[in-house]
């Protein structure tokens, strides 16, 4: 045991290693944290909800760091929401059944480029007769536009840009036929241009009965969002990261682990006991080699269930019998005819204590490097299902980004930070430990590190 | 696996002229016992192969599960059929609900749908072992044939084009460098392969994806998936160019994934092996660095070289499935898949069974080439397990 504690200790001499192990550190603590600030059925919630949940954020925005590197600054989505106190609210009695509702939301323009989308949420309480909303508009340069009426329901939204008495004014006075270019655009210059500064909007809201009340929430979308960005659902991509971190580094693990364990017992036991239990174990392997493991679990998958946990259970009971039982066997075989075992067979030792207790450390040198190098195997695995469309139906992993972004041509529009970002995470968790592993087998086998 | 055994265990000096004077005097005798031998293991592969396509029948039909799908599928569409036939929807309900039972009944037993699963799951064995592939149920060729046969002959080529190449280039490259590196080790070359190694932990699709990004989206001057461009050129040699280009991002992907690895892996080989007395000894004769590498350095790792070159080979197989269907290549791969997404149970054991047999082929010739490369391991000796 000490001997491999000490070797263990030789593992700060591989830079590599260490860098693996940090990584695998960071990956580690991610996979603690996430389940605890957003645990499990939040998670869950959040990435099946809808519209309800987020429709205050962008359609597929880029990660807000994407302004850093460039000299354009893309528009980061502001949002004011009366509810929690933005825009000013004053209410003011005209007659006995009719108030004036008046919002100010003033805010400071100062990106490159225009947003992608102006909206209006307006939730309103009354019995029969709607409230009627009305805006203005007022740019830096002192320009007032009317920019329209309606009369919204209980819940209901105004798109700028889907007006079109708004469109068509817009369109005689700046010639412009985009509506959120128009808002943004500065009439001074030449094409197209933003005018930065400070912008306000006045929101009136008329109601016409005495319990009415009205709450308006303005968004003006970005073109980033969020330090992950978002998908085409307007979800946020940083839950799905950071909740593929403890799926994938529980896949891998679980799955390395047990497989590694279990095979090596059974090779033991095989080797020990010999006779019809190591040839049918032998058999059983051979079998196995040429069942098709990935076309098994896409059958289960597509016909009975894409349960992670499911998926899980096969992969571990098809990769038992691996041919990693051939290599164990082989050096079991050589470990069994040493003297010590002859030793412990003269003191009375028991089978299962043969096995357990002089067989297996015997071999814990390759299992060791064996079971760290299995892991990015198996975090691959997982995510080659989810590509194939086969991933867990209600959990976001990495895998199933990459396939949403896959399937809805994220590479062909452009949108790389959607499948970059997942694909870098299981990148940097695959070579992890990859690394460690590689350094492990060099320190568990001297023959290699002479080389 | 004996051979495996005997190659792992023995490390003992060999000393090959008397091997060669014993063979030469018991050569008959060898040969009955090769054949005796090639037919035990042809047996014993035989019934490997189909205990392991009993299971994928199995698991193709859940149980009887699926049937329960298909059988619901059969109703739905007889009765659709039906409600748009103007003379048919006059009759009355009792008559009409007979007419459905009687067509449901007839599809059924044309799928043969009306015998217990589990006779029907040892037809489907026998005719898989027999490569008796029969018809598919939803999918059919590019030529419009059912044929299950015709269907995967038409897309077998397209992934042996793929994978043959990518094998091909593979084993070369990684041939010659594991030899250069290894005369060269403690080189920078030679710690960069050291540094690349732990890349071969991500599958080809990975890759596949970056590559797309970077030469597809951003350079955009390789194309984005499949195997020629639409339509496909008529003259040949323009059509040869254009699968040219549709390959090298999948070949690419594919040779990222295993390259660093499989280089490392065999230049080990060959620095244990070119650390043998007998190296030195051949060195100090005065042969040429090129005899010395082909006679005694080759030779003797040409084992271990074509064991992993053949597990390479079964992994990058399956592999295809993912690695297809990310390229849109539209090979034996993307069929598996297609198949699978419409439950053509025919297609998808005709798949298998294909792939049980080349894994099977491929574990046999492995025998035979490590008793041809290694005059330690002679066949039919020590195979009693």
């Amino acid at each position: 045991m000490k001997a491999i504690i000490d070797s263990f200790q030789q593992i700060r001499r591989y830079p590599s290693a260490m860098i693996g192990l940090t990584l695998i550190g960071i990956l580690l603590l991610v996979s603690i944290i996430t389940p605890i600030v957003i645990p499990y059925n939040e998670a869950v919630r959040l990435w099946r909800g809808g519209d309800d949940i987020w429709a205050e954020n962008p359609r597929n925005a880029a990660p807000v760091w994407q302004n850093w590197f460039r000299n354009s600054k893309q528009p980061e989505t502001i949002v004011f929401d009366s509810t929690e106190g933005d825009g000013n609210k004053t209410i003011e009695t005209l007659s006995e059944s009719t108030q004036e509702v008046r919002f100010i939301y003033e805010f400071d323009y100062s990106y490159d480029d225009f947003p992608p989308e102006l909206i209006l949420f307006a939730n309103a309480t009354f019995d029969e007769k709607q409230p009627h909303v009305e805006m203005k508009w007022y740019k830096p340069n002192g320009d007032e536009i009317r920019a329209g009426e309606f009369s919204p329901g209980a819940s209901s939204s105004f798109r700028f840009s889907q007006d079109e008495r708004l469109q068509r004014r817009l369109k005689r006075s700046t010639g412009i036929e985009n509506v959120d270019q128009a808002l943004f655009d500065d009439p001074g210059q030449e094409g197209i241009q933003v005018l930065k500064g400070p912008y306000r909007l006045e929101v009136t809201a008329l109601l016409f009965e005495p319990e009415s009340d009205i709450d308006i929430t303005f968004v003006s979308y970005g073109l980033v969002h969020g330090i992950a960005g978002t998908d085409h659902k307007r979800r946020d991509l940083s839950i799905a990261l950071l909740w593929g971190t403890p799926i994938a580094m529980a896949f891998g693990l679980l799955a390395a682990l047990v497989t590694s364990i279990t095979t090596m017992s059974i090779a033991a036991a095989g080797v020990w006991f010999g006779g019809w239990l190591d040839a049918f174990i032998q058999r059983l392997t051979e079998v196995n080699s040429i069942i098709p493991l990935l076309p098994i679990l896409i059958m289960v998958g597509t016909f009975y269930s894409r349960s992670i946990w499911l998926m899980l259970g096969l992969v571990i009971a098809f990769s038992i019998f691996g041919i990693a039982i051939k290599n164990y066997r082989a050096i079991f075989l050589q470990v069994r005819e040493l003297p010590y075992i002859d030793a412990a067979k003269a003191y009375g030792a028991s089978n299962s204590r043969i096995i357990f207790r002089y067989l297996i450390p015997r071999i814990l040198p390759v299992l060791i490097p064996g079971l760290v190098t299995t892991v990015p195997g198996f975090v691959f695995l997982e995510a080659s299902l989810a590509v194939l469309g086969l991933g867990d139906p209600v959990l976001p992993t990495w895998g199933k980004l990459i396939q949403d972004a896959n399937s809805n041509g994220a590479l062909f529009n452009g949108f790389y930070y959607w499948i970059m970002e997942p694909a870098i995470l299981l990148m940097i968790a695959g070579l992890a430990f990859a690394m460690v592993g590689f350094a492990l087998d060099r320190i568990f086998n001297p023959r290699l590190r002479e080389l | 696996m004996t051979n495996q055994e005997v190659l792992l265990t023995d490390s003992t000096e060999v000393d090959f002229e008397s091997i060669e004077a014993s063979s030469r005097k018991a050569r008959s005798e060898t040969i009955i016992r090769l054949l005796r031998y090639t037919g035990l293991r042809l047996l014993a592969l035989f019934l490997t192969v189909a205990a392991g396509v009993y299971i994928t029948v199995l698991v193709a039909n859940m149980g009887g599960y699926v049937d329960e799908i298909r059988r619901g599928q059969i109703r739905e569409g007889i009765i659709l059929e039906k409600s748009v036939d103007q003379q048919f929807m006059q009759l009355d309900q009792e008559e009409r609900n007979r007419i459905i039972a009687q067509e449901i009944e007839i599809e059924e037993r044309q799928l043969g749908l009306d015998q217990p699963f589990v006779i029907r799951s040892f037809r489907y064995l026998t005719n898989a072992l027999t490569l008796n592939l029969g018809f598919s149920e939803q999918l059919s060729s590019d030529s419009g044939s059912r044929r299950v046969s015709n269907i995967i002959l038409e897309r077998l080529p397209s992934t042996l084009v793929l994978f043959g190449t990518a094998n091909l280039i593979l084993f070369f490259i990684s041939l010659f460098s594991g030899l250069s590196l290894s005369r060269s080790y403690g080189s920078f070359m030679d710690k960069l392969v050291l540094a690349m190694a732990p890349t071969s932990s991500a599958p080809g699709w990975f890759y596949g994806l970056f590559l797309i990004l970077i030469f597809a989206g951003l350079l955009s001057f390789l194309p984005f998936g499949g195997m020629v461009d639409a339509p496909p050129p008529d003259n040949p040699f323009d059509y040869g160019l254009s699968l040219l280009k549709h390959m090298i991002l999948p070949v690419t992907a594919t040779l990222i994934s295993s390259i660093f690895l499989t280089i490392y892996n065999w230049r080990t080989f060959f620095l244990i092996y070119s650390s043998e007395d007998y190296v030195d000894m051949a060195k100090a004769k005065g042969l040429t660095d090129r005899m010395i590498e082909r006679r005694y350095i080759l030779r003797p790792t040409m084992p271990n070289i074509v064991t992993s070159f053949a597990l390479m080979l079964i992994v990058l197989w399956t592999g295809a499935i993912i690695l297809e269907t990310v390229f849109n290549w539209p090979g034996a791969g993307q069929l598996y898949f297609a198949a699978i997404g419409v439950y053509d149970i025919p297609v998808i054991l005709a798949n298998t069974v294909v792939y049980a047999y080349l894994l099977a082929l491929t574990v046999f010739l492995l025998d035979f080439i490590y008793a041809l490369v290694d005059p330690r391991v002679r066949v039919g000796e020590g195979s009693k397990n």
